[in-house]
């Protein structure tokens, strides 16, 4: 019995000491999870974050910049402010404000540092600096801020701000884990698009903390910190003189204007009017003034060069020429009367060439010309025919980027739309229902094209080069290396031989020189080759565009200007266009008077958007210019669906009923 | 001088071997619980003294000297007067009641200046030796009621009165004394109550009241089943049911108990126990933090002095009641094996000195000094790796605590002495 009882009480002890082992295997030596538990209580990582690259332009000035600003915070348990009046005074702010920023501070942590004043400046930072001794628990912590230094091109350069939830769940859906909550990050523009080379690679530190977070020294002496790397900076193409004074003469009115190198495709100038000066988006002050920016109902916060709506117009008659130069329908020689269109003309002497078409901007010509595209075919059934024939037309319309995306170095940019067999017979509502008559407005430019300024500045490049083009971009090289995306270097074909130019460009040489373009564009010592057109709206006056390169031979610049209400043609756009290209020709503007007026001349009594703020002005009576007469289907068919001018925000959408003006009142 | 040979000689050496490891790597753990590396500490550095570590430091010496007076004083005093040195401290714990300080919402600290004493810690060596006492009494057999309740009075005396200082902990060591009547012939049914009992309770905690009922039954049915068929007659059968209901009515009970007379910390403390991810900002917080130190030291740990979780106060009470987190954090899988084979070690041996004993009281209290560290290091330990309830009892000569390391020495040590003349001692068996 004494012994059993012996046994079992040893046994017990014994039993009670292996639980105690296989426990303990268990979770020290099996369970991986308290290791991280401990690194995470213990063990604070300190992001440290690089200097964001910086942005030059083609001629190495600098655009955007990092500028020092510091933060205040405070650690309430340390902090003492013997004369709070005198600190109030100190960093401009009431009395109220120190009391609900030290209670906010106080409720977060006692002892570990809380955010007190955020971004101030260098020179505050001066003036501050030496007092603040008398106010321990105090202390700075540097970041930097965007800064810029001009306003020009707010749009292109884009933004930075924190980061969205929305990005931060687009990220962890790829698996990646970079950004965290309150991160900045480009938002728009080349800060968006090049984000990854400019952030640079973040730094860490480990520190090791205790419970109540306090930093106690460096984690196993600093060896596994990460040193910040940069952020590389770019070197855009754009030429900053240029940009300013396209800027300048887009003042007062709404629209784009896109120049190109046409040999490089690297863009000179990208103006998005109206714009606003980007140092007010950084800092402080963001949230202030993004607020009236996206309120404002002419959009500066769009950039219009790649994500406005346009129909292209009269500029699409230089495709319209070359594809069918390149198809064989028309020759160098052909020749239409008015007779037999639908479209009107405007008085001038008969097109007997091309040349003559595109110097005139004929209506009727272009319409021949595009029926005898659409109907090149044997098929016999006019429907088929059409399909057929609009099939052979969309592919390559394609090619001048028309409906495509050019894939520009920008976020936002819009495909535009070109028109294919699948999308009539939706709207037709089957096949073989809808032939050449029903799409002929597709001749000139208008019905359900849509382009964007930058893709009617690289047609302009294309007849600058004679048949191809480098895809448009804004960064010539990024970092020291100046590596660059091999698809900026690459030539497209677009697929026109390169015989078929020479009467569509001498076209628009005369266009400019006896023809559609106001004399106000000539320029006697450079030969510019352009084309206007027209862009109709539903409400509101046309926009004016036009689109150039030039001089002639070795071309140096292709442009496109889009003014929005602006009215009929070249009107506006051709004068501007004109002005931007002497400028970089000549490197100077011996029209002073000339670039003078345009400055000031305003189109904004014509914007639609601003009429409902005024005072409720019915639209006025659009020039008749244009006018398709269709000819009546045997069944009644839909109307093609006018599209409107869009921007990817629809607040651009010209809106006739007062959302706006209330919101703004 | 005679004298001191003849206890040099006697002593058991390796039981003092043992006991001197196990308080110095106490001290070197609770050193490393209290080291802040921005200002490290070292003997002869001001303010070291006033350190735990330092503190720790002086309690060691003083209970050198006291380890010398117990070996010193005469090995009849302890049989003789343990009913009196009983009876002091009963009226210490009332008097403690009356005049005691205030420490963490329990009454039980006697403040002299700057030093305080818990007389419950010493209660239990009193306690033993009383127990030893009345049991070596001739004609005393467990095996009888009345000496069954004269014992139970013993033991349960100063619980009570340790209960009502708010000590709850402590009071719960007195039923350690268990394992010492069921060596000295206590009726096993008894044992076999308790474990039933402890068995229900932790599964009442972990599975709803009628799907124990419904194991309860079936378990029941199945045993009558497999009972041979001779065996299988109506009293057998009432007997096995009537143990299934009264333990069905038991667990029904604590569940009762523990949702509708517990406080909510108490039962907090024991959500914690099923669910280990309950509240880990509050009440499961030391739990889930001690863990984390362990189960962060790995197989050989982060080193003496580089552990990051006790050193950072991560942990509470790091360096009493949860002192075995440093040495799982700092020497890991390694230290732990280390420490538990220390005490497994050292209970043994004492419950073989105890058992070699000729003399009754002597070995009642041999397996009173075994039953009482063997329920600290057990409750203790269970309790550091999330295996118990949150119940703060020191661990024997490791935790930070003069009281606690004056009483468990006091206790082994008179053992010693005890085991030391063991050839004197005459039995009276």
């Amino acid at each position: 019995m004494d012994e059993i009882r012996k046994m079992l009480i040893r046994a017990f002890v014994i039993l009670i000491g292996i639980i105690f082992l296989a426990r303990l295997l268990y979770i020290q030596v099996l369970d991986d999870s308290y290791k991280m538990a401990a690194d995470n209580n213990a063990i604070r990582k300190i992001v440290q974050v690089p200097f964001r690259g910086q942005v030059y332009d083609r001629k190495n000035k600098l655009i955007v910049f990092n500028t020092p600003i510091y933060d205040l915070y405070v650690t309430p348990k340390k902090a003492r402010v013997a004369d709070t009046l005198r600190f109030c005074s100190l960093f401009d702010i009431t009395r109220a404000e120190f009391d609900s920023l030290t209670k906010i501070a106080r409720t977060y942590s006692r002892v570990r540092p809380s955010l007190f004043i955020r971004q101030l400046s260098q020179q505050d930072y001066a003036r501050v600096q030496d007092v603040m001794v008398d106010y321990p628990g105090f202390h700075f912590q540097t970041s930097a801020l965007r800064s810029y230094e001009s306003k020009s091109m707010a749009n292109a350069l884009g933004y930075i701000g924190e980061i969205s939830p929305k990005r931060l769940e687009d990220q962890e859906a790829k698996g990646e884990d970079y950004y965290r909550q309150g991160d900045y990050v480009g938002v728009t523009g080349l800060e968006r698009y090049y984000e990854e080379e400019l952030r640079g690679q973040r730094g860490i530190k480990y520190m090791m903390v205790n419970s109540n977070g306090m930093e106690k020294g460096a984690f196993k002496d600093g060896k596994l910190d990460e040193m910040p790397i940069a952020g590389k900076n770019l070197y855009t193409s754009i030429d900053v003189e240029l940009q300013q004074f396209a800027d300048s003469l887009m003042q007062h009115k709404v629209g784009s204007v896109v120049a190109i190198e046409p040999s490089t495709g690297e863009i000179l100038t990208m103006v998005s009017a109206p714009t606003y000066d980007p140092n007010l988006l950084s800092g402080r002050n963001f949230s202030k003034y993004y607020k009236t920016l996206a309120l404002n109902p002419l959009n500066p916060l769009v950039n219009r060069p790649p994500s406005a709506y346009y129909r292209p117009g009269s500029t699409f008659k230089l495709i319209q020429a070359l594809v069918g130069l390149q198809m064989g329908v028309i020759g160098p020689g052909s020749g239409f009367g008015h007779a037999g269109a639908p479209v009107k003309c405007h008085g001038h002497p008969l097109a007997g060439t091309v040349h003559a078409g595109v110097q005139w901007s004929c209506n009727p010509y272009f319409y021949q010309v595009f029926k005898r595209i659409i109907y090149n075919n044997p098929e016999p059934n006019v429907f088929k025919k059409s399909a057929i024939g609009l099939q052979r037309w969309n592919e390559m319309v394609a090619k001048f980027g028309i409906g495509q995306e050019l894939e520009v170095d920008l976020p936002n940019e819009k495909k535009g739309k070109l028109p294919s067999v699948e999308y009539y017979n939706k709207v037709y509502k089957g096949e073989n229902r809808w032939k050449f008559s029903n799409v002929a407005s597709l001749s000139i430019g208008e019905g359900e094209l849509v382009v964007s300024p930058v893709k009617m500045a690289n047609v302009a490049a294309i007849m600058a080069n004679r048949g191809w083009y480098i895809r448009p971009h804004m960064v010539k090289g990024v970092g020291k290396l100046g590596e660059i995306d091999p698809k900026y270097k690459e030539h497209v074909s677009v697929g026109i031989d390169e015989r078929h130019f020479d009467p569509v460009i001498w076209g628009m040489m005369d266009a400019v020189n006896r023809g559609t373009v106001s004399a106000e564009a000539r320029i006697p010592d450079i030969q510019i080759c352009g084309k206007t057109g027209t862009s109709q709206n539903r409400v509101g006056k046309d926009h004016s565009i036009f689109i150039a390169f030039a001089p002639k031979d070795n071309p140096r610049i292709a442009i496109a200007v889009f003014v929005e209400n602006a009215g009929f043609g070249g009107f506006a756009a051709a004068p501007i266009a004109s002005l931007v290209i002497e400028k970089f020709i000549k490197g100077k503007v011996e029209r002073k008077a000339m670039s003078e007026k345009w400055m000031n001349k305003s189109f904004m009594m014509n914007i639609p958007a601003l009429w409902n703020i005024n005072k409720p002005v019915p639209p006025p009576v659009k020039p008749d210019t244009l006018k398709i007469t269709q000819t009546q289907p045997k069944t009644p068919l839909p109307q093609p669906i006018p599209i409107p001018v869009k921007t990817s925000k629809d607040i651009l959408t010209v809106n006739s009923d007062n959302k706006n003006s209330k919101r703004l009142k | 001088m005679a004298r001191e040979e003849q206890i040099s000689k006697n002593l058991d050496w390796v039981t003092v071997l043992l006991y001197i490891l196990c308080v110095s790597i106490g001290w070197a753990n609770i050193y490393a619980a209290i080291y802040n590396p921005e200002n490290p500490l070292w003997i002869g550095d001001a303010g070291f003294f006033e350190s735990n570590a330092g503190k720790q430091l002086i309690f060691l010496g003083s209970t050198v000297l006291l380890i010398i007076a117990i070996l010193v004083i005469d090995y009849r005093f302890y049989d003789t007067f343990a009913f009196f040195i009983y009876a002091f401290f009963i009226f210490l714990l009332l008097a403690v009641l009356l005049l005691g300080s205030e420490v963490k919402g329990s009454h039980s600290w006697f403040k002299i200046g700057s030093f305080s004493l818990q007389p419950a810690e010493f209660a239990k060596t009193a306690t033993a030796l009383a127990l030893a006492k009345y049991i070596s009494t001739p004609l005393v057999n467990l095996s009888r009621f009345k000496d069954q309740f004269n014992a139970g009075l013993i033991i349960i005396i100063p619980p009570i009165l340790i209960l009502a200082s708010n000590e709850t902990g402590v009071a719960l060591v007195f039923a350690a004394f268990l394992i010492l009547l069921y060596r000295e012939g206590f009726p096993g049914v008894y044992v076999a109550i308790c474990l039933s009992v402890i068995i229900l309770f932790v599964i009442s905690l972990f599975f709803p009241v009628w799907q124990i009922w419904i194991g309860l039954v079936v378990l029941a049915g199945l045993i009558v089943w497999l009972l041979p068929r001779y065996e299988r007659k109506l009293r057998n059968i009432a007997l096995i049911f009537g143990v299934v209901v009264a333990m069905g009515l038991f667990v029904t009970t604590v569940s009762w108990v523990i949702n509708n007379v517990l406080k909510p910390h108490q039962r907090n403390r024991i959500i914690v126990l099923v669910d280990p991810t309950f509240d880990r900002k509050k009440t499961g917080y030391n739990v889930w933090q001690a863990k984390i130190a362990i189960g962060s030291g790995g197989l050989t740990g982060k080193g003496y002095l580089q552990g990051t979780q006790t050193k950072f106060d991560f942990v509470p009470e790091q360096d009493t009641d949860f002192i075995f987190c440093t040495v799982g954090e700092e020497h890991g899988f390694v230290g732990t094996f280390f420490v538990v084979a220390l005490f497994v070690g050292l209970l043994l041996r004492i419950l073989h000195l105890a058992d070699r004993q000729k003399n009754r009281f002597a070995r009642v209290y041999g397996y009173g000094v075994a039953s009482i560290i063997f329920f600290h290091f057990m409750v203790n330990l269970a309790m550091t790796i999330g295996l118990m309830p949150v119940i703060g009892i020191p661990l024997p000569f490791f935790s930070y605590g003069g009281s606690s390391l004056w009483s468990f020495s006091i206790l082994l040590f008179i053992f010693l002495k005890l085991d030391s003349h063991r050839s004197q001692m005459l039995s009276r068996w």
